[in-house]
């Protein structure tokens, strides 16, 4: 095995040279250019970091002005429910108010001409027992030839009628 | 040419001096230093084309921040916060295995000149990555802990009873690691060198038997050096995660204890 058999004869040179090389590695690559090509990694993630913050910032904000939106869509809608709501009831207090007035109006009409109706009924059958007394005034007089005064006449009808 | 074609799969791991005999001196340039200077170069130009550092990054800055977002991860998840400052090591180390060990694979064998030389199938590699490793977890343990880093031997919960048992166990166990390391790794690498070269070999002679067997021999072969090459490509990967993840968790130690 070469290794060993040369081990005496190669074995500084090995040394000396392998250190050479790793010093270069070391020194040269892993702490000049690592820490670099580290940095360009690192800023690139955080650049696509950065860039997905800055999306969702801009989502949230276009959903909150969704939401205003909505809400402010929502009280324009149930403002105007609310003044339509408004019209209609006042509409229909208009009307009924108009409608209890014209109601009285009729019930007074109806009022008078049910009493003035009364009232002539009541002459109609008060002068009917006149009619009827001297009726029977003469009635009388004719069949019996008695004189019978109007005022004994009319209070026979009355009670006639009372009871008839 | 007879002694050529005798099977010696232990030829690829020879390092030869050239800048001159090997000398057991340190500054000898050798087909082993020039190939760790091939990775580093290879290293190097994949981690420059990652280095445009534009915001949307094309393939080649993907597979580089991959890679460096993959060693992070992987000491941020064993370590933790503080993993982070243990990143450049773990780093160095999963990438250096990892380009050493597809590099000692890459086809440039057909060259016969530019046969790739797998570094870390060398123990003098590992073992140094290893010692580095085991290193900084010695340091980092009692430049944080003092000596209450020792406590790492007795785990919690252990009887008083069991005590003498459980903390030499312990002990070894924490004194292996720096060998198991380096002996993973490079046992890894040249296990699988040696069966591609075997079977290769293998193929050669029964295409030059120029019999039926020979053909038999050489299809079975390919077949072999087929798989295990595919075996190699994933092992490479794996040896190097491996190397990283234990570096990782024997740091964790050190930093968490327990």
């Amino acid at each position: 095995m070469p290794q060993l058999t040369q081990l005496a004869l190669v074995y500084q040179s090995q040394l000396f040279w392998l250190l050479l090389t790793l010093a270069v590695i070391y020194f040269g690559i892993a702490r000049q250019m690592l820490p670099k090509i580290e940095k360009v990694v690192d800023d690139r993630n955080a650049r696509i970091q950065g860039d997905l913050t800055a999306a969702a910032v801009a989502r949230d904000a276009a959903n909150a002005a969704e939401t205003t939106a909505q809400a402010a869509d929502h009280a324009a809608r149930e403002q105007a429910q609310a003044l339509a709501a408004k019209a209609k009831a006042d509409a229909t207090m208009h009307t009924e108010g108009l409608l209890a007035k014209a109601d009285a109006a009729i019930a007074v009409q109806l009022a008078t001409a049910e009493a003035s109706l009364a009232a002539a009924r009541a002459a109609a059958l008060n002068s009917l027992e006149t009619v009827a007394a001297e009726a029977a005034q003469d009635i009388v007089a004719k069949v019996s030839g008695a004189q019978v005064s109007a005022a004994d006449a009319a209070s026979a009808v009355k009670a006639v009628l009372a009871h008839g | 040419m007879a002694a050529a074609s005798k099977i010696d799969p232990m030829h690829q791991f020879q390092i030869e001096g050239l800048s001159g005999q090997l000398s057991g001196a340190p500054f000898v340039f050798t087909n082993s230093a020039l190939w760790m200077m091939i990775v580093l170069g290879a290293i190097l130009l994949f981690m420059w084309g990652g280095m445009k550092r534009e915001i949307v990054p094309g393939r080649w800055q993907a597979a580089v921040e991959g890679l460096v977002g993959f060693v992070t991860g992987l000491a941020m998840t064993n370590i933790g916060k503080e993993g982070r400052a243990y990143v450049p090591w773990i780093f160095t180390v999963f990438v250096f295995i990892l380009f050493s060990n597809y590099m000692g694979l890459m086809p440039f064998g057909i060259v016969e000149a530019a046969h790739p030389f797998t570094v870390t199938s060398q123990f003098t590699v590992t073992g140094l990555l290893a010692v580095i490793s085991f290193g900084i977890v010695l340091i980092v343990g009692i430049a944080k802990h003092g000596l209450k880093f020792f406590s790492l031997f007795v785990p919690h919960g252990t009887p008083i009873g069991l005590m003498p048992l459980i903390v030499p166990i312990e002990i070894i166990s924490f004194m292996v690691r720096p060998f198991s390391l380096a002996l993973r790794l490079f046992v890894a690498m040249i296990a699988g060198h040696i069966l591609v070269e075997v079977f290769g070999n293998f193929m050669v002679q029964g295409l030059n038997a120029h019999s039926a067997l020979g053909v038999f021999v050489w299809a079975i072969s390919f077949i072999f050096v087929l798989g295990v090459n595919a075996l190699e490509l994933l092992v490479c990967g794996i040896q190097a995660y491996v190397f990283a993840l234990l570096t990782s968790l024997y740091i964790n130690d050190a930093v968490h204890l327990h």
